[in-house]
């Protein structure tokens, strides 16, 4: 038996899984037993229900992500804004339990907002990533969040961390996370190309995000971007409706 | 002192009537009676020398030194009281390693020198402290390379990340003073101790402003400085002891460490020998001022 629930069972004869109880729930949570379970089926890291990823261009970074939130088979929101903002050019893509990477995404927000006025000086991406990965990491047993940390500074240019599961921190050209990203893993590495345009980056990201909506249950709705250059942060929408054409850039 | 039998210094936390806290000023009066320490901001790094008095001839040369790394890019050189110091050090030692905690990186001299500022002048509040009796100078650089997270795996694109911005200048050279009040100021040359006032002199003759002073210069004049202050107690024996920390490209590659032997010996031939050349010129000038009378 592993945790303190009837979740799951390590037998001489292979894992068993209530799949029915890992269905229910919190909004888009499985407990830590559980992720231990799902730790030892697999090296992909993903109980997570969603698909976001981020990815370095010519100019700068873009985010992207679905929006699908779910309780356990039920969509309690098709509309889930999953790109967070945690300072004016740092934002990130929260995937996992939404409690958990929005409040871990809140504290993040205050530390940089405090560094940035008692150091005079706006804090870089790095910054962001390093108290991303301390609460990640220091209250691992307790978190179930799966976060890409994207951002652009004058001085750095764009760059994109990944922090998985156990709290440990990756710089990437890309970073693909949540449950759909399994699903493309293929497609990105086929596609990615370094120094792309943003025109070719923003495609990359919405026809990516778009496979694995495709092929993944937990991930869907409309497809949110945030393109982050010298000229600022900009949103962009893609809806199902026009299979996922437009209408592009919001602001 | 006009404060003595007042009652208003006997306490910290306590003003006298014309606004004054009397603990500190007798703080700074420690101070004053310190060894020259001083601190010059270069093109290409930081230099800190110290006026060590010698008080016994059964201290080992060498020992006992007086200025110390806080963290591999910063070091703090002190005037005052010697065990203040040592607190203070210690305490500067555990800020830059709790901003390498939570950023995983090296702490900006600024930010160090903000949070030691705070420090002691913590000290200037409650009565069941005294203020620190030691003005202290840090000096270091903040790195003008790109720093990674430290702990990170991985290192983005092979092409490197898009849309920097060429010709930002970012990192180089920081000079701080903090003294017992917990005032500190961002200087280009700073100086404390006895000496103070004749190094401050020799400091501003050097337009540091301008930036141009190269960091063997630098060694080269803070040597002479630390000899010229020593003039005013020269019965006193003294060991002169250097630090500094370059640029990435230069001699320390970005760490605060002691300045090589050889250098330092060249130093102090050089602030020798100008000594013995002002005295020089000093007669020189006499003699033919002589000659014009007659």
């Amino acid at each position: 038996m592993i945790g303190h629930g009837t979740t799951g069972m390590l037998g001489e004869d292979g894992i068993h899984v209530d799949m029915n109880h890992l269905k229910s729930g919190e909004v888009k949570n499985l407990d830590v037993s559980e992720r231990r379970l799902f730790g030892l089926l697999s090296h992909s890291q993903q109980p997570l229900t969603s698909t976001s990823m981020a990815i370095n261009f010519k100019d700068g970074v873009i985010l992207g992500a679905d929006s699908r939130t779910t309780t356990g088979a039920y969509i309690a929101n098709r509309v889930t804004d999953k790109l967070t903002q945690v300072h004016d050019t740092i934002w990130c893509c929260r995937s996992g339990s939404a409690a958990d990477t929005q409040a871990v995404a809140d504290i993040v927000s205050y530390h940089l907002n405090m560094y940035g006025v008692t150091n005079n000086e706006s804090p870089t991406t790095q910054v962001a990533a390093s108290l991303f990965q301390e609460l990640c990491y220091e209250n691992k047993n307790q978190l179930s969040a799966g976060i890409i940390i994207a951002g652009y500074d004058p001085r750095h240019g764009g760059q994109v961390y990944s922090i998985p599961l156990g709290g440990s921190l990756h710089k990437q050209s890309f970073a693909i996370g949540g449950s759909g990203s399994t699903y493309i893993y293929g497609y990105t590495d086929a596609h990615w190309r370094e120094n792309m345009t943003e025109q070719e980056g923003i495609d990359f990201v919405r026809s990516a995000l778009q496979e694995a909506i495709k092929w993944d249950g937990s991930s869907g709705g409309v497809i949110r971007l945030v393109v982050l250059t010298k000229r600022g942060a900009v949103r962009h929408l893609y809806l199902p409706d026009n299979g996922y054409t437009g209408p592009g850039a919001t602001n | 002192m006009t404060s003595i039998g007042t009652g208003y210094d006997l306490s910290n936390s306590v003003f006298s009537p014309d606004g004054r806290n009397f603990q500190v000023e007798y703080a700074v009066k420690a101070v004053e009676n310190g060894g020259t320490a001083i601190g010059i901001r270069c093109k290409g790094g930081v230099v800190l020398a110290v006026e060590k008095i010698i008080t016994s001839k059964l201290l080992k040369p060498g020992a006992n030194k007086r200025i110390a790394t806080v963290d591999r890019h910063v070091g703090i050189v002190s005037s005052g009281l010697v065990p203040d110091g040592r607190h203070f050090v210690s305490r500067a030692r555990d800020e830059a390693s709790s901003w390498r905690g939570t950023y995983k990186g090296p702490i900006p001299i600024s930010a160090l020198a903000n949070r030691l500022g705070g420090y002691v002048q913590a000290y200037t509040l409650y009565s069941s402290v005294r203020p620190f009796g030691v003005t202290s100078i840090v000096g270091g650089w903040d790195s003008e390379a790109e720093l990674a997270v430290d702990g990170q795996v991985g290192t983005g694109p092979k092409s490197g990340a898009g849309g920097k911005v060429e010709g930002a200048k970012v990192g180089g050279p920081g000079l701080f003073m903090i003294e017992p009040s917990g005032l500190y100021w961002g200087y280009y040359g700073a100086a404390t101790g006895k000496g103070r006032q004749a190094a401050k002199a020799e400091l501003e003759k050097l337009d540091l402003s301008a930036e141009k002073l190269s960091l063997h210069d630098g060694v080269k004049e803070a040597a002479r400085i630390i000899y010229v202050a020593h003039e005013d107690s020269k019965d006193k024996e003294f060991e002169l002891e250097m630090t500094w920390i370059s640029s990435l490209d230069g001699p320390t590659q970005g760490r605060h460490e002691e300045v090589p032997r050889e250098l330092l010996d060249e130093a102090e031939k050089a602030a020798r020998r100008a000594l013995e050349g002002d005295d020089e010129e000093d007669e020189g000038a006499r003699g033919s001022g002589e000659q014009m009378e007659e």
